[in-house]
């Protein structure tokens, strides 16, 4: 994705954290989030392998092997971070603790089912963390691009990869849109800046609710 | 008591077919010595219980490489693509676990439950052929409690009686397959008297540990 995608994509995502928020960032996408969170808002970010208090990347040769992030990457911690076991950081995450939790997706649908972690006969990298993320935080906010590769929907009637969670899902942010999951369907809250509803409409395959006021992003 | 042995000694007692509970995450807290005198070894027909399939060059990835593995309970494969190979090719069995419900699961055997109630997975591919409990209106899968012969961990500093403090994000699943195995080995950086180490600082109580290993100079 293009470098200014990616940062508009962030910057949307990072609106979203209030002053306070506990929030794990996934791998990738989401994690462009961290670069944009505005001025006055702390955020704290948790790492599933046992962090609060994740921090940027060390400088060059100041790496300490025993700290990484998700991903893998090294990774500091800021001032007020604590460390724990897996177990612990399962208990944070499952057990509502966690204010918003950003992911990506294969495929979301218009009842807010994501599928994110297998393309069976292709891709089986496992489900890590996902589905206890997806069941647990309080927000759910999917990021990823609008279309796949070949151009086609990320945003379905119904999900037809093996899902991660039923029905979690809250937000979904794109490149092109700003969705919220309601009871009634999908509602399209933004589109980004230069586009038409009908480019959203015609590159979504799912079914979008147009309320009368559609702001830009 | 807690008994200091050599890498060669830990590898010649795992036997064909034993259950592993090995910790780290991505290989970061991962017993690489351990690991090595295994590889060493050549210990067959494991089964392992991993967060991650590590790198293929660190952690348990040696172990997959190496064809050591015959089965294994894991959250994450997405970095090592020998085990997805061996997968594919039906040298593997494979158990994806959502990796909350794998520490739960490690977790209650250790702690003489037999299973667990999680709403993780409900609605997926992980709740077939599970039984469902619903609890004052709200649904929950039960999962069962993932025995081990051995655990096999990484910790910082340990004393003589096994007490393990751990470091940073090295921690990760180490405390909690501690408590697992039936027989625990645990690898640390270093090992110092009894009386040395803080009581608030130690993670892993020392009556979970059975022998310890010198981790390689690393």
């Amino acid at each position: 994705m293009a470098l200014d995608k990616r940062a508009m994509i962030g910057a949307r995502i990072a609106k979203e954290f209030k002053d306070g928020d506990y929030v794990n960032l996934g791998i990738g996408l989401p994690t462009e989030a961290a670069n944009h969170i505005p001025e006055g808002i702390n955020v704290i970010f948790q790492s599933e392998n046992g962090l609060l208090g994740a921090g940027p990347k060390p400088p060059e040769g100041q790496e300490d092997k025993d700290m990484i992030n998700a991903g893998g990457g090294y990774i500091t911690c800021i001032p007020g971070a604590s460390f724990f076991d897996s177990a612990t950081s399962f208990a944070i995450i499952r057990g509502s603790h966690i204010d918003a939790t950003v992911l990506g997706a294969l495929q979301v649908d218009q009842e807010g089912n994501l599928a994110n972690w297998l393309i069976p006969g292709k891709m089986i990298p496992g489900m890590g963390g996902a589905m206890d993320l997806v069941t647990g935080a309080k927000k759910v906010i999917v990021a990823m691009e609008h279309c796949d590769k070949y151009g086609k929907s990320k945003i379905l009637k119904k999900c037809t990869l093996p899902l991660t969670a039923k029905g979690k899902v809250n937000l979904i942010i794109t490149d092109m849109a700003v969705i919220e999951v309601c009871a009634e369907g999908l509602y399209l809250r933004e589109i980004a800046a230069g586009l038409t509803l009908e480019n959203v409409i015609q590159a979504t395959e799912a079914e979008l609710i147009i309320p009368e006021r559609v702001n830009t992003f | 008591m807690v008994q200091i042995i050599s890498p060669a000694e830990a590898a010649a007692m795992i036997k064909p077919g034993n259950r592993l509970a090995i910790g780290g995450f991505l290989a970061v807290g991962a017993p690489e010595t351990i690991i090595d005198a295994m590889v060493e070894n050549g210990n067959k027909d494991l089964h392992i219980i991993v967060i991650a399939s590590d790198w293929e060059d660190r952690g348990v990835g040696k172990l997959v490489v190496n064809k050591m593995v015959k089965s294994a309970q894991v959250s994450h494969m997405g970095t090592n693509k020998a085990i997805q190979a061996q997968m594919n090719a039906g040298e593997i069995d494979i158990e994806l676990v959502p990796q909350g419900t794998l520490m739960e699961r490690v977790r209650a055997f250790g702690a003489g439950l037999g299973g667990i109630l999680t709403p993780t997975g409900l609605g997926t591919i992980v709740a077939e052929g599970k039984q469902i409990i619903t609890l004052e209106g709200k649904d929950y899968l039960l999962e069962t409690a993932i025995p081990s012969d051995f655990a096999l961990i990484k910790a910082h500093k340990a004393d003589k009686l096994g007490n393990l403090t751990y470091r940073k994000t090295a921690r990760n699943s180490n405390p909690i397959m501690a408590m697992a195995g039936k027989i625990t080995i645990a690898e640390v950086d270093e090992i110092v008297e009894i009386g040395e180490l803080d009581p608030e600082e130690v993670i892993t109580p020392g009556i979970f540990v059975n022998y310890l290993i010198l981790a390689k100079e690393n």
